[in-house]
């Protein structure tokens, strides 16, 4: 192997150890908790390393240092949890006397119904997904009530209008958090076409009844969704959805039912595929506990071979963050592979062509989202 | 270990090879460059910091390099990478050394959050500490120049990184970026500072910065307690004032003006509120710096102990 390969192997190796046996960390030595925290830090998971060692009781016995770098995850992600609660707070005041059903996703889910996923979990934004035919009413109520509409260019807007399962983001004039509203969990123009009134029929109320969640089944499934159909071409796919999918699969599998149901349910909604490689996943990284039965029951629907083996190619590749220092150029590739893939079962092929070279065409402008040091108030960040 | 120890070839190979771990304050950043003309002006500017040891855990591996591509040859600029990801748009290669300064404070800012990080200028004299909050352009880093060059120790010119288990201030005692008409007035005022070269025509205008004095960067890992707030503010021509303030203005001004208030939430009301009952405080108004400095002497001493 050469250098590179090398480092990619070691940084990707302390990352798995030390998310699969965290009780372990204590006798990591220090040039790997040097590279851990990076790599953590990149993959979003410096949190759940915090969580994991704080709940074993083992924080006090690492490098003072590493301690410091969690203490600060924790901060962040404790000071975002909040920002999440007041604002899922202040949206059920804005859309009091409304009675859409508002299910809330991802992060936002995980923490209001206290999901395994949700201790150490970074939180971004507020994501909901409604019934389409009151977005534009619930859009109108937010607007009214001091969120605005963020600026997009023309052609994003459209973007989102037309083509997507979500709108353009709302954001509230004093605070910075976004709430998305979704409509449908895959953009309207996708291959896989899931449909939302199933979604909307099986959710389950939350301990305040004004909110829903996804029933667990859906849950797992969108979770695949957001994992192998949605990601950014440098980023990849996310380790921390493999993650929050295999803390998923733990809790809800010990549940009578949830096992005979969920393989049913994906071919409902058109997303065995997905399901297929969550769960050859969550299994290859976790050695998550998936009864055979229902391995059985999915393999009769996984892919041909050579897209088996394609895939299982690209996916450790793309998935893993490799060593900050030693770029991997195959792990780039298979990034963009699988980001144009992921594009690729969303828009028809023209429709794609047009939207990755209009991208495309961006980039080239030189419009991206980098920090100019001039207009940096550090105080902002 | 000094960074001076090194020759100049050994500083330039471990540049270019796999970095040099500086030790700034309670953080410790890897620097690595291929920029040569970095190198005669980070030298002589970083000659009395200490080297952190080789098995320290690095808090932010820095590294600085030329920009690829066809826009080399036309106009050369430096990219600052953190962690293998490049936050920033490009600098002129001219400007590499000023964002290089830029960028390791923002690498703090983003990501200290285990510190209360205050905006704020502090120096020490006895154990007591200083704390100057301001607003940029407020003059806050030429009248912190202005008194570790008086005999009081540099904790930062910039950060006041309050430590949440016990209050106490800890050091970073980085290089003072004075800028624009600061650089001459501190070059009259005490003519023995050693200042590194001016960058014209940066984002902030000219910039130069000055290596605080060597005790200050030697106790830098020395804490001290807060004692003193005050708020201060270059007004041209303006007769010298330095009056107390009520607390609770204090309280606001400090919890409104740091990098982190929002993220240590009830750790940070807390550590502000102490701070703000075991200081006095006051606002001042100068436009002379000797003036000023004098003022801070005669309230400190009679107020110390």
């Amino acid at each position: 192997m050469g250098k590179v390969s090398l480092q990619t192997a070691r940084a990707n190796q302390i990352l798995l150890d030390a998310i699969l046996t965290p009780e372990k960390l204590p006798s990591l030595p220090p040039a790997d908790w040097d590279l851990l925290i990076r790599v953590a830090r990149r993959v979003r998971l410096l949190g759940r390393l915090e969580a994991d060692l704080s709940n074993s009781g083992l924080l006090g016995m690492i490098p003072a240092k590493a301690a410091e770098h969690l203490r600060a995850a924790r901060h962040v992600i404790e000071h975002r949890r909040t920002l999440v609660t007041w604002e899922v707070n202040r949206l059920l005041w804005a859309l009091k006397g409304t009675d859409a059903p508002i299910i809330l996703l991802k992060g936002a889910a995980y923490m209001v119904a206290g999901l395994p996923p949700a201790p150490g979990r970074l939180y971004a934004d507020v994501d909901l997904l409604v019934p389409e035919e009151r977005v534009a009413g619930i859009e109108e109520k937010l607007v009214s009530k001091g969120w605005f509409k963020m600026e997009i260019d023309p052609y994003d807007d459209r973007y989102y209008r037309v083509w997507m399962h979500e709108i353009p983001p709302l954001r509230h004039r004093e605070r910075g958090t976004e709430i998305d509203i979704h409509h449908r969990i895959l953009p309207r123009t996708s291959r896989l076409k899931p449909d939302p009134a199933l979604l909307f029929e099986a959710a389950l109320p939350l301990a305040d009844p004004r909110l829903r969640i996804l029933a667990p089944a859906d849950l797992v499934l969108h979770c695949v969704v957001h994992l192998f159909l949605e990601g950014d071409p440098t980023e990849g796919l996310r380790f921390r959805d493999l993650l929050d999918l295999h803390l998923l699969l733990g809790h809800y599998g010990q549940a009578p039912g949830f096992w005979e149901g969920v393989v049913p349910r994906a071919c409902r909604l058109g997303l065995a595929r997905p399901l297929y490689y969550g769960l050859r996943f969550t299994q290859h990284f976790f050695a998550t506990g998936i009864p055979q039965t229902v391995q059985d029951e999915i393999n009769r629907l996984r892919p041909v071979w050579p897209i088996r083996a394609l895939m299982d190619f690209l996916v450790p590749l793309a998935i893993l963050p490799g060593h900050p220092d030693h770029p991997n150029r195959l792990a780039s590739l298979a990034r963009w592979l699988l980001y144009i893939r992921a594009h690729w079962l969303k828009m028809p092929p023209v429709m794609l062509v047009r939207h990755l070279s209009y991208k495309a065409y961006l980039r080239f402008r030189g419009i991206n989202k980098k920090v100019d040091l001039a207009q940096l108030d550090l105080r902002q960040q | 270990m000094r960074l001076g120890s090194l020759s100049r070839q050994v500083f330039e190979k471990s540049l270019a090879g796999e970095g040099l771990a500086i030790e700034l304050g309670p953080f410790i950043v890897n620097i690595k460059t291929n920029i040569s003309s970095l190198l005669p002006v980070a030298y002589p500017l970083y000659c009395a910091y200490p080297l952190a040891s080789p098995s320290a855990m690095v808090d932010f591996h820095i590294r600085l390099a030329h920009r690829q591509g066809l826009r080399h040859w036309v106009k050369p600029q430096s990219v600052f990478f953190l962690d293998g990801r490049t936050p920033f748009v490009p600098s002129s290669l001219e400007h590499a050394f000023p964002a290089l300064e830029w960028g390791i404070n923002w690498c703090i800012a983003t990501r200290a959050h285990h510190l209360l990080m205050l905006h704020s200028a502090v120096v020490e004299r006895n154990g007591n500490a200083i704390l100057f909050p301001a607003w940029p352009g407020h003059g806050k880093s030429t009248l912190c120049t202005a008194l570790v060059f008086s005999g009081w120790r540099l904790l930062s010119d910039e950060f006041g990184l309050v430590r949440p288990e016990d209050g106490l201030l800890l050091p970073i005692p980085r290089l003072i970026p004075l800028k624009n008409e600061s650089i001459d007035v501190i070059r009259n005022f005490r003519p023995e500072a050693v200042i590194g070269p001016s960058f014209l025509k940066t984002r902030k205008g000219t910039v130069a910065h000055v290596i605080p004095p060597e005790d200050s960067i030697l106790r830098s890992q020395e804490t001290a307690k807060p004692r003193w707030l005050i708020f201060p503010r270059w007004v041209a021509g303006a007769p010298l004032s330095l009056e107390p303030i009520p607390k609770s203005q204090a309280f606001l001004m400090v919890a409104t003006n740091a990098f982190n208030y929002e993220v240590l939430d009830q750790t940070a009301f807390r550590l502000v509120t102490d701070m703000v009952k075991a200081c006095d405080c006051h606002s001042l108004v100068y436009s002379d710096l000797s003036e000023a400095v004098a003022a801070i002497d005669a309230l400190t001493r009679s107020t110390d102990g």
